[in-house]
C-alpha cells in the first residue's frame, strides 16, 4: 500500500533496509546466541547518519520527526529488534536533552549522538519503581556547584555501552512527583558504576544493565530543564517515543509474515504447498490485516503528532500505537512459529527468535496495561468535556 | 460421574511433585540455559518407579493406567517441561507402544531394561519432508534374508541423541502408501545407524532432539513390531494415548505458571499496593485459572477414556477426545504462560525467572505430536463423520 511518503522518507527506509539485508540478517542469530552487543552495526547506522534523525539540524542532526524515526526503526526491526532497540534507546536517551536541555547541554551532547559516535541511554526504572515511576528513590542532592546522586537504576537499555545517560532522580522528596528531575550523567563520572548484564528471553544482543550511583558527582549544569520537571520530561519523551515502539512491532511482524508466506509457498505436505490449505491462508490473511492496520495507525498518528506539537491527546494516541502494534507483533510471531511447524521451533530458523523478541514490546516503555490505563483515563477526561449525549 | 482420583493416582501425583521440586527444579536453569540433558535422569526416574507405569508387572512395570502416567508428566512439567517430554517420549511413545504392539519375544527382550532405565527409548516417525503428512515418509525397509535393510533420514526425534532403542517407521511397500508402512525396533549399535546432529530449539531444552540417519542399517527381521505393512496400526494405536499423556504436560505448565503469577501478584507492589489489587491482574488470573481447570478436566477425562477404550484411531470417540484434549490444553498453556510473563513485567523477561521458560516450552505442544491445525481437522472429521454417512444414505 502507498502511504504517500516523501522521496526523502522513502530514501530513509531504503537506507535502513539495505543495512538489514546486508548487515543484520546475516548476523542476527549469532548475536542472539552469543548475547553480543552489535557495535559493528551501530557503526554502519552511524555512517548512514541515521542516529541524527530527530536531533535538530543546528546540533548536527537531520531535524526530522516521529514519522521518520518510525520508518527507520520499522525497517531495522525487520532485521532484529534487539539491534533496533539499541538504536532507538539512544534516541530515547537523547530526547530529554532535545526537548528540555539548555543550549550548552545540547551543544555538548547532541552532535556526538547525532554522529553515532556516542550512544545515549534513558534511565528511569528502579527495582521498586517499574510501572509506578513516581516511586523512584534515586536521590540527587545539590551541594554547591554539583549534584550528588545516590541510588540504583534497573534494566537500562544500552547501560554500560552508552556514554551519555539521561537519569531521573528525586531532588525534593517533599514534593512527590513534582520533586523529580532529570540529569545528564556520563560514563566515567565519579561514583557511577554498572551492574551485570541481564540475561533475557529475547533482544539478547541489546545490553540491559543496572546503573549504580554511589555518591556520584556531576556539575550543576547537567540538570536538564529545571528542578521538578523530571516526570514531565519523561512523559513528553514517551509521547514521542512510543509510536516508535509500535513501529518496532510492525517491522518484526512484517518479517514474521514475509518468512511465513515464503515458507508456506515452498513447504509441501499432502502433495501440495501448505499455502493451499485454507487454515494457512486464513492465518496469513489475519497476520497481514493486523500488520497493515497497525502500520496505518502508526503512520497517521506519527504525522499528526509531528504536525501538532502540543496535541492534547498526544499521550493517548502514542499509547494506542504502542499497545496495538506490540499486541499484533506477539500474535503474529506466535502464528509464524505455528506456520513453520517443527521448523519454526528450531533455532536454525529465524521465527522462534522473533517470538522471544516480540514479548518485550508489551513490557518496556510502559507495559500494555499501563498504556490502556492512559487511554482509558484520557477517554474519561475527553468525554467529560463533551456536552452532547449519545445515548439518545 | 466420578471426579476423584484413586488413592494410587493421588499418591503418584504427590510423590512426583515432591520429587520434581527437589530433584529437577534446582537444575532446570542449567538444563534450559545449556540445553543440558542430565545423564542420570533416567536412573533417577527408575528409582522412583515411573518408567513403566502402564507396563505389565511381569516386565517390571506397575501395570497402572494412562491417567496415572498423565499425572506424572503433568507434575514433572511444572518444573522441567523438557525433561518431562523426554520422559514421555521414552516411557509412552516408545515403551508403551512396544508393550502394546510387539510380540512376547521383543517385549521380554526390550521392556525390562527400559523400565529399569538402563536403556533409553525414542520414537522415530517424522522426516524432513513428512511432518503432518506422516504417511508420506520415505525411509525404506527392504527385506534381505533374515534382515531388513533401512535407508532414510528422521528428523526432530526426541531423545534421538541419547537413546538406545528406537521404534522406527519405514516403508516396506511404498506403492501401497499408508498400507505399506511397518514398525521396527532399531538399536543404536546396529550397523548403518547414526545420529547426525542434535538440533537447537526455542524451548524444551534439555530434551535432546536429533536427526537420525539410516544408511543400509541392518535390522534383524525379528525386530519387526506387529505385522509387516501394518505399521499404521501400531502408529495410530499409540498416537491417541501419546497425545493425552503429553497434554498432561500442558496442564502442568499452565498450573505452575498460574501459581507463580498468583504469588508474584501478591508480593509485587506498585502504586503502594500489591498488583493483585488491580482489576486487570485479577481478570487475567481468573481466566488463567478457569482455562487451566477446564483443560485439566478434559485431559483427565480423555485419559480415563483411553484406559477404558479397547482401541483408538479413526472413527473412535477416543481419537476425537484425545485430539481435542491436547489442542485445548496446549493453547491454554501457551496463553496462560504468556499472561504469567506479562504479570511479572520486566522480571518476566529475565532468564532468572522461570515463567519465560514455561512460555517457550508450552508453545511446543501446539506443534509436536501433530500440530493444532491437524488436530482440529481430526476433531472436525470425527464430528461430521456420522452426519456425512447419514447424508450419503438419503
Ligand atoms: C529488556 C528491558 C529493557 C528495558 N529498558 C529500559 C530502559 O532503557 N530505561 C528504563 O528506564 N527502563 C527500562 N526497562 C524497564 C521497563 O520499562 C519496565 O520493566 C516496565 O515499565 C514495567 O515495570 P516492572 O517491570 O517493574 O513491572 P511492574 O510495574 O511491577 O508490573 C508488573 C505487572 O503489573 C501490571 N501493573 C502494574 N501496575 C498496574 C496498574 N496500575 N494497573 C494494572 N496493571 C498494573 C503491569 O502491567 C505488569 O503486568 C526495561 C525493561 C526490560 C525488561
Ligand atoms: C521438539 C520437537 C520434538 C519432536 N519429537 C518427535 C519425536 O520424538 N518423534 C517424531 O516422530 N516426531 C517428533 N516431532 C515432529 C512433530 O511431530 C512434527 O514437527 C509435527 O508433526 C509437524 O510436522 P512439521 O514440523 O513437518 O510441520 P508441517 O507438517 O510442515 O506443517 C507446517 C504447517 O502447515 C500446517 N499444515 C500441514 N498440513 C496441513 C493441512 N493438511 N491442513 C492445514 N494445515 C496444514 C501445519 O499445521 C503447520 O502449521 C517433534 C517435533 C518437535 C518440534
Amino acid at each position: 500500500m502507498d502511504y504517500f511518503l516523501t522521496e526523502e522518507q522513502r530514501l530513509l527506509q531504503e537506507i535502513a533496509y539495505e543495512i538489514v539485508k546486508e548487515r543484520i540478517r546475516p548476523v542476527r542469530a549469532e548475536l542472539d546466541e552469543k548475547e553480543e552487543f552489535p557495535w559493528a552495526i551501530m557503526r554502519d547506522l552511524a555512517q548512514s547518519d541515521l542516529f541524527g534523525i530527530w536531533i535538530p539540524k543546528e546540533y548536527g542532526g537531520l531535524g526530522m520527526g516521529i514519522l521518520e524515526n518510525c520508518l527507520v526503526v520499522e525497517q531495522l526491526a525487520r532485521g532484529c529488534i534487539g539491534i533496533a532497540t539499541t538504536f532507538a534507546a539512544s534516541g530515547l536517551g537523547a530526547y530529554p536533552i532535545v526537548l528540555f536541555g539548555s543550549d550548552e547541554l545540547k551543544r555538548k551532547y547532541l552532535p556526538p549522538i547525532a554522529r553515532g559516535e556516542k550512544l545515549a541511554a534513558f534511565a528511569l526504572t528502579e527495582p521498586g519503581a517499574g510501572s509506578d515511576v513516581s516511586a523512584i528513590r534515586t536521590r540527587a542532592v545539590r551541594v554547591g556547584d554539583e549534584y550528588i546522586l545516590n541510588g540504583t537504576k534497573q534494566w537500562i537499555t544500552n547501560g554500560g555501552e552508552a556514554d551519555i545517560y539521561s537519569v531521573f532522580a528525586i531532588t525534593d522528596p517533599s514534593k512527590g512527583p513534582r520533586g523529580a528531575s532529570c540529569f545528564v550523567v556520563e560514563k566515567g563520572d565519579p561514583g557511577f558504576f554498572f551492574g551485570k548484564k541481564e540475561k533475557k528471553l529475547g533482544i539478547r544482543t541489546s545490553a540491559t544493565r543496572e546503573l549504580v550511583f554511589n555518591d556520584c558527582r556531576i556539575p550543576r549544569s547537567r540538570l536538564i530543564g529545571k528542578e521538578g520537571l523530571g516526570f514531565i520530561i519523561a512523559m513528553k519523551t514517551f509521547d514521542k517515543s512510543r509510536p516508535g515502539i509500535g513501529a518496532l512491532g510492525v517491522g518484526l511482524a512484517q518479517e514474521a509474515l514475509d518468512i511465513s508466506v515464503e515458507y508456506a509457498r515452498k513447504r509441501i505436505q499432502f502433495g501440495k504447498p501448505i499455502i493451499s490449505f485454507q487454515v494457512i491462508q486464513h492465518k496469513i490473511a489475519d497476520m497481514a490485516m493486523k500488520i497493515e492496520a497497525a502500520r496505518a495507525l502508526i503512520y497517521s498518528a506519527a504525522r499528526y503528532l509531528d504536525t501538532k506539537a502540543d496535541a492534547p491527546d498526544a499521550s493517548k494516541i502514542a499509547a494506542m500505537c504502542k499497545v496495538f502494534a506490540s499486541d499484533v507483533a506477539v500474535q503474529v510471531a506466535l502464528e509464524a512459529v505455528q506456520v513453520l511447524g517443527g521448523y519454526g521451533y528450531m533455532r536454525d530458523y529465524p521465527v522462534e527468535k522473533l517470538l522471544r523478541d516480540s514479548k518485550i514490546l508489551q513490557i518496556y516503555e510502559g507495559t500494555n496495561e499501563i498504556q490502556r490505563n492512559i487511554i482509558g483515563q484520557e477517554l474519561n477526561k475527553e468525554y467529560g468535556r463533551i456536552k452532547e449525549s449519545f445515548i439518545r | 460421574m466420578d471426579f476423584e482420583l484413586t488413592e494410587e493416582q493421588r499418591m503418584m501425583r504427590d510423590m512426583v511433585y515432591k520429587w520434581a521440586l527437589k530433584e529437577l527444579a534446582p537444575i532446570q536453569e542449567k538444563v534450559d540455559e545449556e540445553d543440558w540433558f542430565p545423564p542420570d535422569f533416567f536412573k533417577k526416574c527408575a528409582e522412583i518407579g515411573i518408567l513403566g507405569i502402564t507396563i505389565d508387572e511381569k516386565y517390571g512395570g506397575l501395570g497402572s493406567d494412562v491417567l496415572t502416567q498423565t499425572l506424572v508428566v503433568e507434575q514433572m512439567s511444572r518444573f522441567a517441561p523438557g525433561l518431562a517430554m523426554t520422559y514421555a517420549a521414552h516411557s509412552n511413545l516408545c515403551v508403551h507402544n512396544i508393550h502394546r504392539n510387539a510380540n512376547e519375544y521383543l517385549k521380554e527382550k526390550y521392556l525390562p531394561p527400559m523400565v529399569r532405565g538402563e536403556k533409553i527409548g525414542a520414537l522415530a516417525l517424522t522426516e524432513p519432508n513428512a511432518g503432518s503428512d506422516a504417511m508420506s515418509i520415505r525411509t525404506r525397509a527392504v527385506k534381505k534374508g533374515d534382515k531388513y535393510i533401512l535407508n532414510g533420514t528422521k528428523i526432530f526425534i526426541t531423545n534421538g541423541p541419547v537413546a538406545d532403542v528406537f521404534l522406527v517407521y519405514a516403508k516396506t511397500q511404498p506403492e501401497l502408501g499408508a498400507k505399506g508402512i511397518s514398525a521396527f525396533i532399531v538399536e543404536k549399535d546396529f550397523p548403518g545407524f547414526s545420529v547426525s546432529r542434535k538440533i537447537r530449539k526455542c524451548g524444551m531444552r534439555g530434551s535432546p532432539t536429533g536427526e537420525l540417519v539410516f544408511d543400509n542399517c541392518e535390522v534383524p527381521a525379528e525386530n519387526l513390531v506387529g505385522q509387516e505393512n501394518m505399521g499404521v496400526h501400531v502408529m495410530t494405536s499409540g498416537l491417541d494415548v501419546e497425545r493425552i499423556v503429553l497434554a498432561g504436560g500442558s496442564v502442568g505448565m499452565a498450573e505452575q505458571a498460574l501459581e507463580y503469577a498468583v504469588n508474584y501478584a501478591v508480593e509485587r507492589e506498585q502504586f503502594g499496593q500489591p498488583i493483585a489489587n488491580f482489576q486487570m491482574i485479577q481478570q487475567k488470573l481468573a481466566d488463567m485459572y478457569a482455562r487451566t481447570e477446564a483443560a485439566r478436566l478434559l485431559v483427565y477425562r480423555a485419559a480415563d477414556l483411553a484406559q477404558k477404550s479397547p482401541r483408538g484411531g479413526k472413527g473412535t470417540e477416543l481419537t476425537k477426545m484425545a485430539a481435542a484434549a491436547v489442542l485445548f490444553a496446549s493453547e491454554t498453556a501457551t496463553w496462560v504462560c504468556n499472561q504469567a510473563v506479562q504479570i511479572h513485567g520486566g522480571y518476566g523477561y529475565c532468564l532468572e525467572f522461570p515463567v519465560q521458560n514455561l512460555w517457550r516450552d508450552a508453545k511446543l505442544y501446539e506443534i509436536g505430536a501433530g500440530t493444532n491445525e491437524i488436530r482440529r481437522i481430526i476433531v472436525a472429521r470425527e464430528l461430521t463423520r456420522e452426519a456425512f454417512a447419514r447424508k450419503a444414505q438419503r
